[in-house]
């Protein structure tokens, strides 16, 4: 069963220059006990999506149609009062820019017995259980360190802390927004390599947000490849890496000639821009960009299944689909 | 955290020193010599003479200056022009009024101005938030001396709720808090504009912090958000401006303690100045500027025990 099944969810931001349509018709799914990864050009939606699944929205963000189900519950008819009972238990975050992730003038473990005010331990207990986290994500002397501040910590660090911090609660499904970006690269594997252990441990489902195809190759199981605010393609990593159904993924793959054992920092560049989300192209988003576009693209193509757990929005798929 | 404090305080060291230095030369260019006060105009020039040399006046400037430091640290002011008393007695003796006044002030309205700017940034655009935002800029417009006039006319004339003049009986506590209620609206009403703006400001920037959104995503209660995480941050500038701001509440305090007849510094200054009591406006002066500087200093240390960044040096 799907922990997180996210159905047909489409989020606009209200402008100035009219609705900006950053999510259309989303449809995926976070298999139970599995890491999934969403990879796409900055820009695609990626934080839109993660911040409707938890409803943690802009305030300009608004929900025009969809579901998010939970463990089979929609999230998006649930009050404020219950998605606050979820946050952090159920579900907890980890952000993209650890510098920002944790309030300065606070120490560490004060911001970790904190987010454990709906344990009814004692106060000793929650120190020894931040203690405990700190030592599993791998930072050294965690005891003393629960007694400094967050500038005290490098990045690096912030981020282990942030991940300490988000399996203390065990939930059971981890949203990680791009985690490891601001880091560098010998960093990057260690955590990633620290994940994929503690996930194995804890046995929670993981969404991993990233623009790193190596990452996602390397840490998920399975992934959704995202496009100016549609999905594109989904499958195992295997099937969408080694045979890519849609024209843009094949085409991120072909700039990335070591394909996804080189690790580039950041997503290849491919010719062209994204369409404008507030003006929308009529057809095929991907359209401006496909270099095997033909006739029928003018019409807006509808998830193929390519093989079996792999689909992909391209009519080129529609065409080959076994009837 | 010592270090910090030792840095801070030799850093208010040096700044008293300049500050003092410059007034003192400041005051040498006020048109006007103390002897001629002193003696009348028809006096002899032996007479002047000596009493130059009695004050000093008769030796290079740099000299006098040195010597007034001497004396200054030895809390030696000089002596009161026509009393002869001693110029620190006097000044001291007027020290608490002011202070009192002062801290009366600041106290209810950084905790109202806090109150509203909380208020404000969580209700956002609400009609709560224009209100408080009009009526804030409404009192931030209007000088301490015009609350004075009105306040007095209002409430101690025609309403007769408070006493017009004077700091009450000096023995009776409630006399006195009765006397200090409409001085210190006057001076605080246009701070809790401000101090409501500034909130207001640095509580919205604060909340679209990053840590906030990590904060909200462990689920943690709003009211522990606003209060424990946002307001935390946001009040560190506030405690900055109040410290600055006691100079302008200083400055405020003289028009006050003359429409309410206070008894004071503000009071003292403005008295010794038409008088040409060189000696006592020097020491209120100076005795004004050691108040702001403790109070700059304070804000600070109170920072650094508020901020470990600014405790670290970063
Ligand atoms: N608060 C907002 N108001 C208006 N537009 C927004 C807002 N947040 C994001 N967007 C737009 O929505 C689109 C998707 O953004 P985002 O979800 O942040 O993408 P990603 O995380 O994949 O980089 C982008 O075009 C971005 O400019
Ligand atoms: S539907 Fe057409 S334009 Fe779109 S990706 Fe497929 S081939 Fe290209
Ligand atoms: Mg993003």
């Amino acid at each position: 069963m799907a922990v997180l099944d996210i159905r047909d969810l489409s989020v606009s931001y209200a402008t100035p220059r009219g609705a900006l349509k950053a999510l259309r018709d989303v449809t995926m799914k976070v298999p139970e006990g599995k890491i999934t990864g969403i990879v796409g050009e900055s820009g695609c939606g990626k934080s839109t999506l993660i911040s409707a699944i938890i409803r943690l929205m802009a305030p300009n963000a608004k929900v025009g149609s969809g579901e998010v189900r939970f463990k089979g519950e929609d999230l998006l008819s649930r009050s404020e009062a219950e998605m606050r009972a979820l946050r952090g238990t159920e579900i907890s975050m980890v952000f993209q820019d650890p510098m920002q992730t944790h309030n300065p003038v606070l120490t560490v473990g004060r911001q970790m017995i904190d987010i454990q005010y709906r344990d009814k331990l004692s106060k000793a207990d929650k120190r020894k259980r931040a203690t405990e986290m700190l030592a599993l994500v791998g930072i050294p002397d965690p005891q003393a360190r629960l007694n400094q501040y967050p500038f005290e910590f490098s990045g690096g660090m912030r981020q282990r802390i942030a991940i300490a911090m988000a399996l203390m609660a065990k939930p059971s499904l981890l949203i990680a927004d791009e985690p490891t970006t601001a880091l560098d690269a010998t960093l990057e594997v260690q955590i990633i390599k620290r994940l994929r252990e503690l996930q194995d441990e804890i046995g929670c489902s993981i969404l991993f947000i990233s623009h790193h195809l190596g990452v996602i190759a390397e840490l998920c199981d399975e992934v959704v490849v995202m496009y100016a605010g549609e999905v594109v393609e989904s499958g195992t990593v295997r099937d969408v890496f080694h045979n890519p159904a849609h024209p843009y993924t094949r085409a991120l793959l072909e700039c990335d000639p070591g394909h996804i054992k080189v690790r580039t920092r950041n997503l290849p560049t491919i010719p062209g821009n994204i369409p404008d989300l507030v003006s929308l192209p009529t057809g095929c988003i991907f359209a401006d960009r496909c270099d095997v576009r033909y006739d029928a693209c003018g019409a807006r193509p509808v998830m193929a299944t390519a093989s079996s757990g792999h689909q992909a929005a391209c009519h080129l798929i529609a065409e080959k689909e076994p009837a | 955290m010592l270090s910090y404090i030792l840095r801070r305080l030799g850093l208010s060291a040096a700044i008293t020193v300049l500050a003092v230095a410059l007034l003192f030369l400041i005051i040498h260019m006020i048109p006007g010599d103390p002897v001629s006060t002193i003696l009348g105009p028809k006096a002899s020039p032996e007479l002047r003479a000596a009493l130059e040399a009695r004050m000093g006046l008769d030796r290079p400037l740099p000299v006098q200056i040195g010597l007034f430091f001497m004396n200054m640290l030895r809390g030696d002011l000089g002596l009161d022009v026509f009393s002869n008393r001693p110029v620190t007695q006097i000044v001291l003796g007027q020290v608490p009024y002011t202070l009192v006044l002062i801290l009366v002030s600041i106290l209810w309205s950084a905790v109202l101005g806090i109150a509203l700017g909380c208020y404000s940034a969580v209700n956002r655009n609400s009609l709560g938030d224009r209100l408080t935002g009009v009526l804030s800029v409404s009192v931030i417009a209007v000088p301490a001396f015009v609350v004075s006039l009105y306040s007095l006319l209002i409430f101690a004339v025609k309403l007769q709720w408070f006493p017009a003049i004077g700091a009450g009986a000096p023995a009776d506590w409630g006399d006195q808090l009765h006397h200090l209620v409409l001085p210190s609206l006057a001076i605080g009403l246009s701070w809790v504009g401000y101090i409501a703006r500034l909130v207001r400001a640095s509580m919205l920037e604060v909340m679209g912090e990053g840590h906030i959104r990590t904060a909200r995503a462990f689920g943690l209660p709003e009211r522990q958000i606003t209060y424990g995480y946002a307001l935390r941050l946001a009040i560190l500038p506030t405690v900055t401006v109040i410290g600055v701001g006691m100079g302008f509440l200083l400055s405020a305090a003289v028009f006050t303690e003359i429409v309410f007849s206070r008894p004071g510094l503000g009071k003292l200054v403005i008295d010794s100045i038409t008088t040409r009591n060189y000696p006592v406006v020097m020491g209120s002066v100076l005795v004004s500027t050691l108040i702001f500087v403790a109070s700059t200093t304070l804000a600070d240390i109170v920072n650094a025990i508020l901020d470990p960044r600014i405790r670290a040096g970063k």
